[in-house]
């Protein structure tokens, strides 16, 4: 699925360079569920961006869908972003003045999906994250639940395979944290990549893998599948 | 790029914004509004002075006697060359290439009675094409001077119609003076100097941007023939004529200072021998005066326009700020940096081209309803009934799409070049 070697990020702000990353080595197989877990600044959200293609590294070779990001035009990297990945945020990211089935249009309108089979698909996955009574109602109507899991039915809208989710449970609490990484169990067994990234030991033992970041780099030698 | 992508964000997000656009719409409004009020009124100020021109004559020249300044052939400078009433015929004679020829004769002071009115009032003897040279059009019931007339020497008169209302009203020349005349003017007999005429017709009334001896609604015309039998003049006043070629009337003018220079004896290359008035030359010049009047309306409203379009570049920056985080998800969600350019622009263009289309509708309205109210003064009369013309529309038009183009552009690029990973990064 995806294979990053010494990857390097550097981010400049005026004079002052911070390294983000410091050479990471991953690779994830199609189908793997993973989590990142590592302090604050340890450059977790960086490599999320790098990963889903929001990004790209200063140095370093990634290849995704065994295709090197380096080579990649801006229009070719929006396409992987739309038809290959799925991003799912702590801040569910949803557009406030828009429904969740308008939400969960988004994607499907950039892909060029005529107006009704976007419409068959936005109730497709927003039934099969339990919210097709849901589908006209804006955000500020929801729980904050039913927002991740429109986050989640607008991840999966475009059928990707990767889903990298950036501490998807760190703004609900346990029982609808509970919720949604079972809806990511289910999106795994229905042949998803998922890549969590967390502070929550527990999810992180869910998961088949644990990568650790410290510092920018990966310190507990998991970067690639056993 | 894909257009239906492109236009289904556009239609969606647009809807969800519309609060926050009324009020740059309302500066668009009011910016088109003043720029097509302002052209309006010149395009009415133009055509009253296209057609206050024509009320004298279309494509005419006058020409008076002068004074020689080249000695000719023994005769010294200084020498006055009258018109006597025989150059018509020559000059039509030699120069087939005039439409028309016609004459004038003009006594001042004479007494025009009426009943118990007595006015002092200039006399006009004129010819039968006098009518078409110089727009003599009667009103219903009245005729204008005939070739009869001239032939039997008939004392009729033709009015001008202000000659009218001040000899048949009851001496009010008040603006609701017009609607108390109620008495047919024509088969009426008035007394020229002692000697009775009977009143042809009445002038209808027409708009007359320059004159020369007086304006034509002050006219009282009687055939030249009766004239001279009554008066005894002499000499013609002045002379006008008509090319058919409207583009050649220069030519036409060299022609007749060799024509009249062969007959009276002057050089003709003496330009003071012969005054001439070319109405052509004035048309030109006023057409030119309109043109730079309506240019200098229009680039006021212009500047309107653009402070209108500075509001709208405003609202734009200021909605790509608040919306930094927006553009962060859709590109995370596969949005083309165009997308979001495009976007942006269509927001701009759309509240432009929507508020101005409104303003255009105001507009028209409005000089509609000002074209039919009657309104009696003379300032607004001269000023014209504005007008909104396709042109003006076209113009506005184009206008508008660039300042809408232009007032989007610069945001929008500066949306598009959001960093999605910055703006998603805090929250």
């Amino acid at each position: 699925m995806l294979k990053m070697s010494n990857i390097h990020k550097v981010y400049k702000t005026g004079h002052v360079e911070f390294r983000a990353l410091k050479g990471i080595n991953i690779e994830i197989k199609d189908n793997e569920y993973v989590s990142i877990m590592g302090p604050s600044g340890s450059g977790k959200s960086t490599l999320m961006n790098i990963m889903g293609c929001l990004d790209v590294p200063s140095e370093g070779d990634y290849t995704f869908d065994d295709r090197p990001v380096r080579n990649l035009t801006p229009n070719q990297l929006a396409e992987i972003r739309n038809r290959k990945v799925g991003f799912v945020f702590q801040a569910f990211n949803l557009l406030p003045y828009a429904t969740a089935a308008e939400n969960v249009e988004i994607p499907l309108l950039f892909a060029g999906m005529k107006s009704k089979a976007r419409r068959l698909r936005v109730t497709e996955v927003l039934s099969s994250v339990g919210l097709a009574d849901k589908m006209d109602n804006k955000p500020t109507e929801l729980s904050g639940g039913e927002m991740q899991r429109v986050a989640i039915a607008r991840a999966l809208a475009n059928r990707p395979n990767l889903i990298l989710a950036d501490e998807p449970t760190g703004n609900l609490d346990s029982a609808s944290g509970t919720e949604i990484i079972k809806l990511l169990d289910e999106m795994h067994a229905q042949g998803h990549t998922i890549i969590i990234i967390t502070h929550d030991q527990s999810i992180g033992n869910h998961t088949q893998r644990i990568i650790k970041l410290k510092d920018g780099m990966v310190f507990n030698g998991n970067g690639s599948p056993a | 790029m894909r257009p239906s992508v492109i236009i289904n964000v556009f239609l969606r997000d647009f809807r969800k914004q519309r609060k926050r656009m009324s009020l740059t719409l309302l500066a668009i409004l009011w910016g088109t509004f003043s720029i097509m009020l302002l052209l309006a009124f010149g395009e009415g100020l133009k055509y009253q002075m296209k057609h206050g021109t024509r009320g004298l004559g279309e494509g005419i020249v006058i020409v008076w006697g002068g004074q020689t300044s080249i000695p000719f052939e023994g005769f010294g400078k200084g020498r006055h060359i009258p018109l006597v009433p025989d150059d018509i015929d020559y000059i039509r004679q030699r120069m087939p290439e005039l439409e028309a020829v016609s004459g004038e004769y003009i006594r001042w002071g004479a007494t025009v009675k009426f009943k118990d009115k007595v006015l002092s009032e200039r006399i006009n003897g004129l010819f039968p094409d006098y009518e078409q040279l110089r727009n003599f059009i009667p009103q219903m019931g009245g005729r204008f001077i005939n070739g009869a007339d001239i032939e039997k020497r008939r004392r009729v008169a033709f009015l001008g119609d202000r000659t009218y209302e001040r000899l048949f009203s009851g001496g009010s020349t008040d603006a609701s003076g017009k609607e108390s005349q109620p008495l047919d003017p024509v088969g009426q007999t008035i007394e020229i100097g002692g000697t009775p005429f009977l009143v042809i017709g009445v002038m209808q009334h027409k708009m007359q941007g320059s004159s020369y001896q007086g304006r034509d609604e002050d006219v009282i015309a009687i055939p030249a023939s009766t004239f001279v039998a009554l008066f005894g003049d002499p000499y013609l006043d002045n002379i006008i004529y008509k090319p058919s070629d409207k583009g050649d009337y220069k030519g036409a003018e060299k022609r007749l200072f060799e024509v009249m220079g062969a007959k009276h004896k002057f050089h003709p290359d003496d330009e003071s021998a012969l005054w001439t008035w070319d109405i052509m030359e004035e048309e030109k010049e006023e057409e030119m005066i309109a043109f730079g009047i309506q240019l200098f309306l229009g680039m006021i409203g212009a500047l309107t326009l653009i402070i209108a379009g500075v509001g709208v570049a405003n609202i734009m920056y200021v909605s790509v700020r608040e919306r930094t985080r927006e553009i962060g998800i859709k590109m995370a969600l596969g949005a083309r940096r165009i997308y979001i350019l495009v976007q942006f622009v269509l927001e701009a263009l759309w509240i432009t081209l929507f508020g101005g289309a409104l303003g255009m509708a105001m507009a028209y309205v409005l000089t509609e309803a000002f074209r039919r109210v009657e309104i009696d003064s003379e300032a607004i009369s001269f000023m014209g009934k504005p007008t909104v013309s396709l042109e003006i529309g076209i113009i506005v038009t184009l206008i508008l799409g660039i300042i809408g183009f232009l007032s989007g552009l610069f945001p929008a690029m500066k949306a598009s070049s959001v960093d999605p990973v910055q703006s998603l990064r805090y929250e």
